[in-house]
C-alpha cells in the first residue's frame, strides 16, 4: 500500500496533542483559568506553574490549553458550516450547470468573497455585539463559498466522465448521482480543503479575540491573551511568545496533515507512485 | 477586449450593489431601531427622536437606502454620531496608512515570494527547494499580528533600528514610509509564502505541459523554457491569489495596526464598535468592500492582458 | 545520415529500451511502429536528449558524426532545433496559448543565433507560408486555428532551420481523416525537398505503409523486424508483425440477418445550441444536429461515421435520451425517446462508451458497476448476483472479477466490463459511441469479435459510432456519413465503401489510408 508520507505523520502528531489538551481542558486543567489571584502575579516558570503565570496570576499552562478548545470549537463548527451548506450549493450548481441556479449559486459565492471574515465579523458584532458564536458565524460564512467552489470544481470534471453519463442512461436522476458518484469522488478533495479551511479558521479566530471581536472574557483564548500580554510585551515577552508558538504549531500542524492527507488523497499523485 | 472590460464594469456595479444592499440590511435594517440602538439603554425618547430625525430614519426603507447610495456616490458618508464631524473626513484622513500599507505589503509580498517560488520551481526536489517549503510552511502558519510583536520585540526593544509604534505623518515621507515598514513586513511575510508556494506549484504544473516539450525541442534550454513560457502561463493562478491576498491584507492592515498604534481605518472602525456610532461602521465596511471589489475587477482585467483566449475580438 | 546503434534506455533501472539500431539515409522517411508502450517515442526522446529524469541512456546515436548521447546538455540546446527538429502527437497542446504563432516559429530562429526580431520574423513568415499557413496572420494565437493548423505551425517550428532529421511522434494521431491525409502530405514533401530525414513514429500500419521508405517494428523496446517497407509488409516474417497487420485488416465473423422491423426510427431531428456569447448578446443558435433521419432495423449493424465536430456525439447523446431535441422525433420501439422516457423504454437502449478509464466509478466494485443498470427495473432482481456472473462470462470475464476494482484490469478488459453493464437489461439496441477508438489494434481485433459473437447469439442492433472506416466496414451492414450536422449519405456499407456517392464521402476515404490498397501496389512493384 501507500507510504505514509513523513509531513502528515509530523502534522497529525501535533495535531494529536492540541487536541488531546482541548480534551484534558474539559476535565482537568492545572489551575482555575477564572480565578483571578493577584498574589500569583507574573511568577516565572517553573515550580507550580510550569509556563508561569500572567498580570492576572492566571497559570499559563491552564490558558493554553482552554485556549486550545476555544480555538478547536471555532474553527471546527465554522468548517462545518462551510461543509453543510458549501457543499449542497456546489453540486447543485454543477449538477445544473449553465442554468440560473448555477449562475445565482457563484454570484452569491462571489458577493461573499467580497466581505473577508473580519468584515463579516465587525458587521456582526456591531450590531450584536462581540462574542465567540460571531466568530463561528463570521468565519463560517467566508468558508461556504471555499467549499462551494472546490466542490463544484471538482464535480463538474466529473460530469463530463463517461461514468456519470452512463448512470444517467442507467435512468438515474442528477440527485442521486450526486450522491452516489460525484460526492464519495471528491471527497479526497472536500477533506484537504477542511483541514486548510481548519488552519485559517484557527488563525481567524485569534485574529478576531485580539481585536476584541471574538470569544470575551472569562473565556480564555489565545488571540486574547496576545492583547492581553501586548502592554507587558517589554518586561516579560514570554506571555506574547507562547501564546504565538501554540497558534504556529498548531496551525502548522493542521497544513502538514493537510498535505500529507493530499499526497495520499490525489489519484494524480498515487498513480504516479504505483 | 472592450466586450470584455465592459462585462467585468457591468458585474463589478453589480456586485457592489449587493454588497451595499447587504450592509444597509444589516446595519439599519436588522437591529430594528438604529437609533436606539445607538443610544443605548439610557435613551429617553426625546433623544431617540431627535437622532432619528438626524439620521433621516423617518422614511421609508428604500428611501433612505437611496439617501445612503446617493450621498456615497457625492463622497457624503453622513455624520458621526460620535465625533460629530462627516465621516468622508475621518476616512479620508485614516486611509491614507491603511491603504499604503496594504499595498506596501503586497508589493513586499509579491517581490519576496516572485524569487522563492521560482528558485524552488526550478529547483525541484532539492535541499534549496526542501529548505523553501519548509520555511513557507512556517511563515502560513504565523499569525501577522503576533509577528509584528516579534518585530517589535526584537527590532524596536532590543535593536532600537525602528520606533515602537505610532505614525510621522505624511509631511515627512521618509520617515512615514519608515513607519510603516515594520508592519508591512509583519503583514507580508506570511503572505508572500503563501504567494510562493502557489508560485512554484503553478510554475510546476505549466512545466509538465506539452508546449515546454516542444520548446526544449527547438533548442531552448530549461532556464530559457521557464522564463519564455512557463512563467506567463503560470501567472494565470498567481494572479488569482494576489487578488485573495490584497482583502486579506487590507483586514490583515486594520488589526494590525493595533499593534502599532497607527492611527488608520482599523482604529476608526474598532472604536466605531465600541460607541455603536453605526454610521462609521457602515460606511468603513462598504468602502473595505468597494476596496475588495475593485480589486476583484483589476486582477480579471490582468488575466485578460496575460491570457488571449479571454479577449474577444 | 542518422545511425543509431545498440541503444539501451533504462529508467530507475527499469529496462525500456534493448539494443535498438536502426539507420536513416538523408532524404529518406524511416517508419517506427508498435504498440503503446513499445518503446517508440522513448527512442525519440532518446535521440532528442529530452529524457525523463532518472534515464540512462547507452549505446550510439550518431548523427552524422556526432554521437548524440555523448553531447552535454549545453550542446544538445545547440543541436534541437538547429539539426533536429521533433515534432508530437497533441497538436492542441503543443503550443504557448498565451504566444502568438508567429513568435513561437520566429523563436527558434532566434535561440539559434538569428539576431534581430524582425528578421527572424521574416523568416517565420515564410515558414508559415511554406507549411501552407498562407492566409494565417503571424499575430493568431493558438486557441484560433484548428488542430490541424496548429500541427503545422508545430512543423513550421520545427523545420524552420532545415534541420538534418525531423522526428515526427504520431504527428496525426490526434486529427482528423481528411486533416490526416494533408499533414503526411505536407511532411512528405518536406523531405523531398530539403533532404532531410524523418523519423516516423506512428502505430498506424497504414500510415506507414504509405509514407515510409523503411520500416522497424518494436515491441518490448526491441525492434523485431525492419527493412524496406513493402518487404517488411508483404513478408512479414516475425510474428509480432503478422500478428499486428492481420489484427489491422481484422475482418470479425458475422453472420447478420437484419429483419424489417424498425426498433430506432429518428425523424427530421434538429438539436440546436446557444451560439457564443458575444458581450452581452449571444450570436444565432448553432445546429449541432441538423435536419436527420434514419432508422434502425432488429437486428442490423449501423454505422454512423464522422470527422470531429460533425455531431455525432450530439446525435447520440439525443437518441440515449439524455438532452432534448429542438424539433424532429425519436421513437424507440414505438415509444417517443425524450429525456423524461419511462425507465422501461430506457433500458432497451444502452451505450458502450470511448474511454475505456473514465467509464467507471473507481470507487465501486465490478459487481456494483454491472449491475447499476438494474435501476431501469421496476425492482432489483433477486438473482441479480447470477446475472451480473452471466454478463462477465458472456464477454469473457470470469465470474470472480466481480468482487475486484476497475483498476485492476486492462484498457480491454475494461471494455468487456462497459459492455456486459449495457448487457445486464437485455437491452435490443446497443450504442457503440467510439467503443474500440482508444483500444490497440491487436484488442481491437479482440473486442471487434466479442461484438460480432453477442449480436450472432443476442440479435442485437448495433448502431456504431466511428470515425475510424476500417472498422467501421469491418463490422456494420449500412453506414451513415455525417458532416457539419447533416446525413450527406447512407446506404448498404460495402456499396457506399466501394462507390461513395457524395463527395464528401469520397474525400474521406480518399483520404483514409487503407491497408489494401497499399498492399495491392505493393505486390504490384514486387512481382
Amino acid at each position: 500500500m501507500n507510504r505514509v508520507p513523513t509531513s502528515f505523520l509530523i502534522g497529525a502528531a501535533l495535531s494529536v496533542v492540541f487536541v488531546a489538551a482541548a480534551a484534558l481542558s474539559f476535565l482537568w486543567t492545572p489551575h482555575d483559568v477564572t480565578s483571578l489571584v493577584i498574589a500569583n502575579r507574573l511568577q516565572p516558570a517553573g515550580g507550580d506553574f510550569v509556563l508561569g503565570t500572567d498580570q492576572f496570576g492566571r497559570d499559563l499552562l491552564s490558558m493554553l490549553m482552554v485556549g486550545a478548545r476555544t480555538s478547536i470549537a471555532v474553527a471546527l463548527v465554522a468548517v462545518g458550516i462551510g461543509i453543510t451548506l458549501g457543499v449542497p450549493l456546489g453540486l447543485a450548481a454543477a449538477a445544473a450547470r449553465g442554468s440560473l441556479l448555477d449562475e445565482v449559486i457563484m454570484r452569491g459565492n462571489d458577493l461573499i468573497f467580497a466581505f473577508p471574515s473580519l468584515v463579516i465579523a465587525i458587521l456582526i458584532t456591531a450590531v450584536y455585539g462581540p462574542s465567540a458564536t460571531n466568530a463561528i458565524i463570521a468565519i463560517g460564512i467566508f468558508n461556504i463559498p471555499v467549499f462551494a467552489r472546490v466542490a463544484r470544481g471538482g464535480a463538474l470534471s466529473l460530469w463530463t466522465l463517461d461514468y456519470v453519463l452512463a448512470a444517467r442512461t442507467a435512468g438515474k436522476g442528477r440527485l442521486r448521482i450526486s450522491a452516489e458518484h460525484i460526492l464519495p469522488n471528491i471527497a479526497n478533495l472536500l477533506i484537504v480543503q477542511a483541514t486548510i479551511q481548519f488552519s485559517l479558521g484557527v488563525l481567524a479566530e485569534a485574529a478576531l479575540s485580539y481585536v476584541g471581536l471574538g470569544a470575551q472574557p472569562p473565556l480564555p483564548s489565545w488571540g486574547r491573551m496576545l492583547s492581553d500580554a501586548q502592554t507587558m510585551i517589554y518586561s516579560h515577552p514570554m506571555l506574547a511568545i507562547l501564546p504565538g508558538m501554540a497558534i504556529v504549531m498548531m496551525v502548522l500542524g493542521l497544513n502538514l496533515m493537510g498535505d500529507g492527507l493530499r499526497d495520499m488523497l490525489d489519484p494524480r499523485l498515487r498513480r504516479r507512485r504505483q | 477586449m472592450l466586450r470584455y472590460i465592459l462585462s467585468r464594469l457591468l458585474s463589478l456595479c453589480l456586485s457592489l450593489i449587493a454588497a451595499s444592499v447587504v450592509i444597509f440590511g444589516v446595519i439599519e435594517v436588522i437591529p430594528g431601531d438604529p437609533a436606539a440602538f445607538m443610544l443605548g439603554l439610557n435613551a429617553t425618547d426625546a433623544n431617540i427622536a431627535a437622532l432619528r430625525a438626524e439620521l433621516g430614519l423617518d422614511g421609508t426603507v428604500v428611501a433612505r437606502y437611496w439617501g445612503w447610495v446617493s450621498g456615497m456616490m457625492t463622497g457624503d458618508f453622513g455624520i458621526s454620531y460620535t465625533y460629530r464631524v462627516s465621516v468622508s473626513d475621518l476616512i479620508l484622513d485614516r486611509i491614507w496608512i491603511s491603504l499604503p500599507l496594504a499595498i506596501y505589503a503586497l508589493i513586499l509580498s509579491t517581490l519576496i515570494a516572485f524569487p522563492i517560488g521560482l528558485i524552488a520551481a526550478s529547483a525541484r526536489g532539492t535541499l534549496a527547494d526542501y529548505g523553501i517549503m519548509g520555511g513557507t510552511q512556517l511563515g502560513i502558519a504565523v499569525p501577522n499580528f503576533w509577528f509584528a510583536m516579534l518585530l517589535v520585540l526584537l527590532f524596536a526593544v532590543n535593536l532600537r533600528w525602528f520606533s515602537a509604534g505610532g505614525f510621522a505623518g505624511w509631511d515627512n515621507p521618509a520617515a512615514a514610509v519608515k513607519s510603516l515598514t515594520l508592519p508591512a513586513i509583519a503583514l507580508a511575510l506570511p503572505q508572500a509564502s503563501i504567494l510562493a508556494r502557489v508560485m512554484r506549484s503553478a510554475l510546476l504544473d505549466t512545466l509538465g505541459q506539452d508546449y515546454i516539450r516542444t520548446a526544449r525541442a527547438k533548442g531552448l534550454t530549461r532556464r530559457q523554457a521557464v522564463l519564455r513560457h512557463a512563467l506567463r502561463n503560470a501567472m494565470i493562478p498567481v494572479l488569482t491569489i494576489i487578488g485573495l491576498q490584497f482583502s486579506f491584507l487590507l483586514a490583515g492592515a486594520i488589526i494590525i495596526e493595533n499593534v502599532f498604534f497607527l492611527p488608520g481605518l482599523g482604529r476608526l472602525i474598532f472604536q466605531g464598535i465600541t460607541q455603536r456610532d453605526l454610521i462609521v461602521v457602515e460606511s468603513v465596511t462598504m468602502l473595505l468592500v468597494f476596496a475588495v471589489i475593485l480589486v476583484t475587477f483589476l486582477v480579471d482585467i490582468a488575466y485578460a492582458a496575460v491570457d488571449p483566449r479571454l479577449r474577444r475580438r | 545520415m542518422i545511425r543509431v546503434d545498440r541503444l539501451s534506455l533504462a529508467i530507475h533501472g527499469t529496462p525500456i529500451l534493448r539494443d535498438v539500431s536502426l539507420s536513416i539515409p538523408k532524404g529518406q522517411i524511416f517508419g517506427l511502429v508498435g504498440e503503446s508502450g513499445s518503446g517508440k517515442s522513448m527512442t525519440a526522446l532518446s535521440l532528442m536528449q529530452l529524457l525523463p529524469a532518472g534515464a540512462k541512456a547507452t549505446g550510439h546515436a550518431l548523427l552524422d558524426d556526432t554521437d548524440l548521447l555523448t553531447r552535454t546538455e549545453a550542446q544538445m540546446c545547440g543541436l534541437r532545433g538547429n539539426d533536429l527538429g521533433m515534432i508530437f502527437q497533441e497538436p492542441m497542446t503543443a503550443l504557448n496559448p498565451v504566444q502568438t504563432i508567429g513568435d513561437q516559429v520566429a523563436e527558434t530562429l532566434l535561440i539559434h543565433g538569428e539576431s534581430s526580431r524582425a528578421a527572424a520574423r521574416k523568416i517565420a513568415r515564410d515558414r508559415l507560408d511554406r507549411v501552407g499557413l498562407q492566409h494565417v496572420a503571424m499575430d493568431r494565437y493558438p486557441h484560433e486555428l484548428s488542430g490541424g493548423q496548429r500541427q503545422r505551425v508545430c512543423i513550421a517550428a520545427a523545420v524552420a532551420l532545415s534541420p538534418r532529421l525531423l522526428i515526427a511522434d504520431e504527428p496525426t494521431t490526434a486529427l482528423d481523416v481528411t486533416t490526416q491525409a494533408q499533414i503526411l502530405d505536407l511532411l512528405r514533401d518536406l523531405v523531398a525537398r530539403d533532404g532531410m530525414s524523418l523519423l516516423l513514429i506512428t502505430h498506424d500500419l497504414a500510415v506507414v505503409a504509405n509514407m515510409a521508405d523503411h520500416v522497424a517494428v518494436m515491441q518490448r523496446g526491441e525492434i523485431v523486424e525492419q527493412g524496406p517497407t513493402a518487404d517488411v509488409l508483404r513478408l512479414q516474417r516475425h510474428p509480432y508483425t503478422r500478428g499486428l497487420f492481420a489484427a489491422s485488416a481484422h475482418q470479425p465473423d458475422r453472420v447478420t440477418t437484419p429483419r424489417p422491423d424498425v426498433l430506432l426510427s429518428v425523424e427530421n431531428v434538429i438539436r440546436t445550441y446557444p451560439g457564443p456569447r458575444t458581450g452581452f448578446t449571444r450570436a444565432a443558435p448553432i445546429a449541432a444536429v441538423d435536419d436527420v433521419s434514419f432508422q434502425l432495423h432488429k437486428g442490423e449493424s449501423l454505422g454512423l461515421v464522422g470527422e470531429s465536430g460533425c455531431g455525432k456525439s450530439t446525435l447520440t447523446r439525443a437518441i440515449l435520451g439524455l438532452d432534448p431535441i429542438q424539433s424532429g422525433a425519436i421513437s424507440a420501439f414505438g415509444h417517443p425517446v425524450t429525456p423524461q422516457m419511462p425507465n422501461t423504454v430506457r433500458a432497451g437502449i444502452q451505450v458502450v462508451f470511448q474511454d475505456p478509464y473514465g467509464s467507471f466509478n473507481p470507487r465501486w466494485r465490478v459487481e456494483k458497476l454491472v449491475a447499476e443498470p438494474f435501476h431501469l427495473l421496476p425492482e432489483r432482481p433477486r438473482d441479480a448476483r447470477d446475472r451480473v456472473a452471466d454478463a462477465l462470462a458472456a464477454v469473457g470475464l470470469s465470474a470472480d472479477d466481480m468482487h475486484k476494482y476497475p483498476h485492476e484490469f486492462s484498457g480491454g478488459q475494461r471494455q468487456r466490463i462497459a459492455i456486459a453493464r449495457a448487457l445486464i437489461t437485455h437491452p435490443r439496441i446497443l450504442v457503440l459511441d467510439e467503443a474500440v477508438s482508444a483500444l490497440d489494434v491487436s484488442i481491437r481485433a479482440q473486442i471487434l469479435d466479442l461484438l460480432a459473437d453477442l449480436q450472432n447469439r443476442l440479435h442485437l442492433s448495433y448502431l456504431f459510432i466511428s470515425h475510424d472506416l476500417t472498422v467501421v466496414r469491418s463490422i456494420t451492414d449500412r453506414v451513415l456519413v455525417m458532416q457539419a450536422g447533416k446525413i450527406v449519405e447512407q446506404g448498404e456499407t460495402e456499396q457506399v465503401f466501394t462507390a461513395p456517392a457524395h463527395p464528401y464521402t469520397q474525400s474521406l476515404l480518399a483520404a483514409a489510408p487503407s491497408l489494401d490498397t497499399i498492399m495491392e501496389r505493393s505486390d504490384a512493384t514486387l512481382v
